[in-house]
């Protein structure tokens, strides 16, 4: 009776695991073709309406819409996906890497850093050595928002690291720390900057794809695709680890060799989308979570349909920030959490119950 | 395809740009008829050379004179999108040298728009300097002639007053209190700039460039004659009080004396309005009874 029961109960938890497998491919065949169209739409539609897009496309038409298509919309689209693709992806990484559905991308302190190198970039960028500033030019603040964003999570991994082993624990709170040095040094930095500097930074921290270019895609797309490739094959490292790390040793996963992986590409991604895009909140907590409600906890369909509703997320905040205004343009950020906020409220509300990790 | 357009777009620009480097006041685009405007003091400038029927669009720091605000806005003079920009069909941009970013501006050199750029400054060369490159852009360069020596008759005539006062009056301009923390202007402001043409002395222009939030105490030994505030909306009388009570500014000349002013913020852009900006100033400082004497 109680045999029978057991299996009837693994019976069900294999059937439903079945159930969402097939829900969440299912899912990632609408989620490709939602993406498709809102590349069309990033390509379509801007605030210069009266643009021949399928004229400029196959080389022909005016020179203002060439450039509006190729030079402005195309890389722009492209950043916007793979920022949205990266966030969500690094965030959906955090999460099961620190068993905390809090988690996002910035616990290993690549956002922290960036927004330094950002800032002393912007503040301090004056004071370059003419040849640095040669070779930099007008990358200096990406290039700084990268280097910083690599440096810091280095740091923090080494301090976690001890005989071998990372402790993740250890290495959330010595981000806090380290954090606190950072908001230290940046105070300081703001204190010192001319009005136009504050104005600049006041815009980077909003983050924004309207500065994507062919030259700043070219730099970080390697580094996201990298991420994006590599992610999925953490899915299983990661559904173990949800049990606890000697569990997860246990079933033969290399937790530290995955640690050492999840945290690196984390830090590469998302320290190559901030230097483009400055900082965008809220895709790596809200995508992984508005996944986790509809197909379950599975890392092997979160990683991959994280990374196609991030790049959908950002494409149609992007679409509406720059059109709401335009000809100006609101920061991508503050229509993010505008329209997400309360979606994602909304959403929570529905599914009270349904919360799991 | 693009490549080969961009570098050639590119390169005219820079021949363009070398072709006219000997001229004073950069390039003249007489039939410029859609014109972006990059910044108050320039859109100022445009209107008052009646330049306002070929301006397109203007940025959001452009809202003097109230016609304007009729005007697309094509975002903050730092963050331009050049989709934005280019929605317009601009056949001309003229922009404070400070306008950004850096992309943006590659984009719309790329795009070949002319750019004229107008430098900044917080003299009374610069505003003239400002109206003849925004004037000869347009192709004006008669009417900018004469606004220019309007202009500097006009501040010129202040200086001839302020060279007669014995004893500067000492100001200290406050752009913020953030409860009870005085965020003031010490050197290369525009209102460092408008201090020293009205003839007083900007208390801070010693210590330190830009706005920074002071200590209380340096304040006091600063001993103001008079705290300078933007017009704000709250009501002056009220503002006046709450600032000359303050802790740091109550042991001053300023409280004594009940010197407290405040002026339009558009008085620290430098523009045509610049000398009667100036003007005003130093009436308040030197009232003319006080001359008589």
């Amino acid at each position: 009776m109680v045999a029978a029961d057991a299996t009837s109960l693994t019976q069900t938890a294999q059937r439903r695991g079945g159930d969402r497998r097939r829900l969440s491919q299912l899912l990632s065949v609408i989620l490709i073709v939602v993406l498709a169209a809102a590349m069309l739409l990033s390509l379509g539609w801007g605030a210069a309406d009266q643009t021949d897009v399928l004229a400029a496309l196959v080389g022909e038409g005016s020179l203002r819409d060439q450039i509006i298509i190729w030079d402005i919309r195309m890389p722009r689209m492209l950043t916007a996906a793979l920022v949205g693709a990266s966030l969500a992806v690094s965030g959906a990484v955090m999460q099961g890497l620190f068993r905390n559905p809090l988690a996002d991308p910035g616990l290993v302190g690549v956002s922290a850093g960036a927004g330094f190198g950002a800032v002393v970039a912007i503040v301090l960028g004056g004071f370059l050595p003419v040849t640095v500033a040669a070779a930099v030019g007008k990358y200096s603040v990406p290039f700084a928002a990268f280097i910083g964003g690599w440096i810091t999570t280095l740091l923090l991994y080494a301090v976690a690291t001890r005989g071998g082993r990372t402790s993740v624990a250890t290495m959330l709170l010595a981000g806090i720390a380290l954090g606190a040095l950072i908001g230290a040094f940046m105070g300081l930095l703001v204190y010192y900057a001319d009005d136009n500097q504050l104005r600049d930074l006041t815009f980077w921290s909003m983050g924004s794809v309207a500065g994507a270019s062919w030259e700043k895609l070219s730099a970080s797309a390697p580094l996201i695709i990298l991420t994006l490739i590599a992610a999925p094959f953490l899915a299983r490292a990661l559904n173990a680890l949800t049990l606890g790390e000697a569990a997860a040793h246990h079933l033969g996963i290399d937790v530290q060799k995955m640690k050492r992986i999840a945290i690196m590409t984390v830090a590469a991604s998302i320290g190559a989308s901030t230097a483009v895009t400055g900082g965008i909140g809220f895709v790596g907590i809200v995508v992984p979570h508005l996944l986790r409600l509809v197909q379950g906890p599975d890392h092997r369909g979160l990683l991959i349909n994280g990374a196609l509703l991030g790049a959908i997320i950002l494409l149609l905040a992007d679409a509406i920030s720059r059109v709401v205004i335009a000809p100006a343009e609101l920061p991508i950020g503050i229509v993010m959490a505008a329209i997400g906020g309360p979606f994602f409220l909304w959403i929570l509300l529905k599914n009270r119950n349904l919360v799991e990790m | 395809m693009i490549r080969s357009l961009t570098l050639g777009a590119v390169a005219a620009i820079g021949l363009s740009a070398a072709a006219f480097a000997a001229e004073d006041h950069g390039d003249s685009y007489p039939q410029a008829k859609s014109i972006v405007s990059v910044g108050g003091p320039i859109t100022e400038i445009l209107f008052a050379l009646g330049a306002q029927d070929r301006i397109v669009a203007r940025d959001t720091t452009s809202t003097y004179p109230a016609m304007v605000n009729d005007l697309p806005d094509v975002g903050y003079m730092r963050r331009l999108s050049p989709e934005g920009v280019l929605s317009v069909a601009p056949d001309l941009i003229i922009a404070r040298h400070t306008s950004g970013p850096v992309e943006t501006m590659d984009l719309l050199r790329e795009a070949s728009v002319p750019i004229v750029l107008v430098h900044d400054g917080f003299s009374a060369e610069a505003v003239t300097d400002a109206i003849r490159t925004v004037g000869h852009a347009i192709g004006e360069d008669a009417q900018a002639e004469a606004l220019a020596s309007d202009v500097k008759a006009e501040l010129a005539a202040i200086a001839a007053k302020v060279a007669k006062v014995d004893t500067k009056k000492r100001v200290m301009f406050v752009l913020s209190n953030d409860g009870g923390r005085l965020n003031v202007s010490g050197r290369d402001t525009g209102a460092n700039g408008l201090i020293e043409l009205a003839g007083g002395i900007n208390v801070m222009a010693e210590d330190y460039a830009g706005y920074k939030l002071v200590n209380d105490e340096a304040v006091i030994k600063a001993q103001p004659d008079l705290v300078l505030m933007m017009t704000g909306r709250t009501d002056h009388e009220g503002r006046a009080e709450e600032i000359l009570a303050l802790p740091a500014v109550a042991p001053t000349p300023a409280a004594a004396n009940g010197g407290f002013y405040s002026i339009d913020g558009a008085a620290l852009g430098f523009g045509p309005r610049t000398a009667s900006f100036v003007s005003e100033l130093h009436q308040v400082l030197y009232p003319a009874e006080e001359v008589v004497n």
